[in-house]
């Protein structure tokens, strides 16, 4: 039988024998990039709300606490979205003829909430609390990035799960003495990795397996 | 059969097979999609979330009024209200309006005298750090009325460290807090009633703690006189005190 082939057909083979594995691990890592980018994540995105309200002017300039508005962030799951009648404690009097509150002036004659949209919206499956995390050291900043500078809110993480468990491996490297949870400044590097581990057990933080099994945040 | 039929035939019975199978994957991939949608947002309500089935659209309704949750008997009247046995809480109070349009009163017949909660070193100290959150922004770090947002043009509240206010009973404050005063809103749904009770001892501690004349308020028998008093040497005497046991 005549060769079907031609000699070269082995470089060919071999050649796309090699590109096959160039390509797919070419789709591979592009498809994991995605699924981590901003894109997907909404990592970054700035959303448009209904009143023009700037974390900068509040907490920045004027230092009103985080406790202030997210009531709740001690003591419970959520922190707490603040409903109009806690903006209209200051704005009842102040710049209150501004068009930029009207729609907060509008919301409390009418009693009905502003509608917010959510930044942060982890999906149905998992689950979240503040307050354990506020209480065992990990400060907003660490999780919500600078407020303070934030004319509006973007998420600064991921939020993936990814990011979850890198610091319930070892959340020795990003918790802080509790007087610095609402500090905005704070960086990890402000206490050395000792008197982190120290904090950790004065915290009676548990295991990393306790943290990373599946029921912890799946339940 | 298909031996039997013109080839054309054939053919034109395979093609809408295969558009059909190849429709079916791409039917089966968007419902995989929506899987995954479905336990993204599941048919729950989560904090926040907005409800078609109430008219007001809160998933999260206010329960109907006059309802009392287990446990939630607000019993202590002095506690809950800061008013004292057997006056209508809602009773008025004669006020006056000051020269900087302050609303003021002189006199505090209804408000009650004692804190209602043992006075802890604990509670001075949530009082400072809830101070810290929700005062400090209009009365200022001492109460002067010098925070940041009256130097941003809201109206400056009254000093607490004039006589009228060293003399004015705890209950004032509570009620203050509680409902409201003059310009300031009530902030009730903000700061729960023990935190509150801690806030009016700290303002104690801190009216103590600016007295240059501390005559002035011990002197007499006014109304308030023994908080002041304690509150004043909360350093050294705190350690009696707090055997009475925790804040809450
Ligand atoms: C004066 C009230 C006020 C103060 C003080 C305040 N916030 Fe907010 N915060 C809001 C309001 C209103 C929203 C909703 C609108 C928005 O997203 O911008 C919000 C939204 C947020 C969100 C995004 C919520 C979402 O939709 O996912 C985060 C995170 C947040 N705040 C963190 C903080 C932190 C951290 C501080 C303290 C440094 C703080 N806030 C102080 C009023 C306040
Ligand atoms: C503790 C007092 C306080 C509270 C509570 C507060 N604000 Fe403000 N707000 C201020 C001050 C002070 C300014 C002026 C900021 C500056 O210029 O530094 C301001 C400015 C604003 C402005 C800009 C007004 C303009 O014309 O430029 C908006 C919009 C606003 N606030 C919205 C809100 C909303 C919405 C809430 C409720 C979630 C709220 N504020 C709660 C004190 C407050
Ligand atoms: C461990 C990380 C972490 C820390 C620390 C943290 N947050 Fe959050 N925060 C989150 C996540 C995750 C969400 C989204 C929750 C959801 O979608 O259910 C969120 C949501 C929020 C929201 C939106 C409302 C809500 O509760 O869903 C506000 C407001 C907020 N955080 C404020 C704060 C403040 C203020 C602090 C500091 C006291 C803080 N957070 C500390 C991770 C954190
Ligand atoms: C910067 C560090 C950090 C990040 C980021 C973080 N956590 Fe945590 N988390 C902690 C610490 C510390 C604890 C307390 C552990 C303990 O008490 O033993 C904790 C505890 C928890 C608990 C309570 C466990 C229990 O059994 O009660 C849950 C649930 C949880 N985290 C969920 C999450 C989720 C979901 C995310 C991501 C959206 C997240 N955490 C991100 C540090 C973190
Ligand atoms: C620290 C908290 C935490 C722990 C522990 C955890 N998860 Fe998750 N998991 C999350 C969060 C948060 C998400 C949502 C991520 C997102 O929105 O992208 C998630 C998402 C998932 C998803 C869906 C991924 C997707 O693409 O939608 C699966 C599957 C999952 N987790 C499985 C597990 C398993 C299995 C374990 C145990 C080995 C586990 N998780 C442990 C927090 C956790």
């Amino acid at each position: 039988m005549a060769q079907l082939f031609h000699r070269g057909a082995n470089n060919i083979v071999k050649a796309s024998l090699a590109l096959v594995v160039i390509l797919g691990g070419t789709a591979f890592y592009a498809y994991t990039q995605i699924a981590r980018s901003s894109y997907l994540t909404n990592r970054y995105l700035e959303r448009q709300q209904p009143v023009q309200f700037s974390h900068r002017h509040h907490v920045g300039d004027d230092g009103i606490d985080c406790r202030y508005c997210h009531t709740s962030v001690e003591s419970g799951a959520s922190a707490g979205i603040p409903p109009t009648q806690t903006c209209m404690n200051c704005h009842n009097q102040l710049w209150a003829d501004s068009p930029y509150l009207e729609p907060v002036k509008a919301s409390y004659r009418d009693n009905k909430p502003i509608k917010w949209e959510r930044v942060h919206d982890l999906p149905g499956f998992a689950y979240f609390n503040h307050s354990i995390h506020v209480a065992k050291g990990v400060g907003c900043s660490t999780c919500h990035g600078q407020i303070d500078n934030m004319p509006s809110v973007y998420q600064e993480n991921t939020l993936q799960m990814e990011w979850c468990l890198s610091c319930h491996r070892n959340p020795e490297q990003f918790i802080r003495p509790k007087s610095e949870i609402y500090n905005m400044d704070w960086k990890d590097s402000d206490l050395t990795a000792d008197e982190r581990n120290k904090l950790k057990t004065d915290y009676k933080i548990r295991s990393r397996e306790l943290l990373t099994s599946c029921s912890t945040c799946h339940r | 059969m298909l031996r039997n039929k013109p080839r054309a035939e054939v053919m034109k019975s395979r093609i809408p097979g295969r558009t059909l199978a190849v429709a079916a994957c791409i039917l089966t991939l968007l419902f995989s999609v929506g899987c995954r949608y479905d336990m993204q947002d599941q048919p729950r309500y989560k904090q926040y979330k907005s409800s078609e089935f109430f008219g007001d659209g809160k998933a999260m309704q206010d329960p109907p009024d006059g309802t009392v949750a287990r446990g939630q008997l607000q019993e202590n009247k002095a506690l809950y209200t800061g008013k004292k046995e057997g006056v209508d809480i809602n009773a008025p109070v004669e006020s006056t309006t000051d020269a900087k349009g302050n609303t003021i009163v002189a006199t505090f017949p209804n408000d009650v005298e004692e804190l209602p909660l043992p006075l802890t070193k604990e509670l001075l100290e949530r009082g400072e750090q809830r101070y810290r959150v929700f005062c400090i922004v209009c009365h200022g770090p001492v109460g002067k009325g010098d925070g940041m947002v009256v130097r941003r043009g809201y109206p400056q509240p009254t000093t607490y460290h004039d006589d009228r206010l060293r003399n004015a009973p705890v209950g004032h404050f509570f009620d203050v807090i509680t409902n409201g005063w003059g310009k300031m809103n009530g902030y009730s749904s903000q700061i729960p009633v023990a935190d509150r009770w801690a806030i009016v001892a700290y303002i104690r501690a801190l009216q103590a703690s600016q007295n240059p004349n501390p005559k002035s308020v011990t002197a007499g028998d006014t109304p308030g006189a023994n908080e002041t008093k304690t509150d004043g040497n909360q350093e050294s005497t705190n350690t009696e005190p707090a055997a009475n046991g925790g804040a809450k």
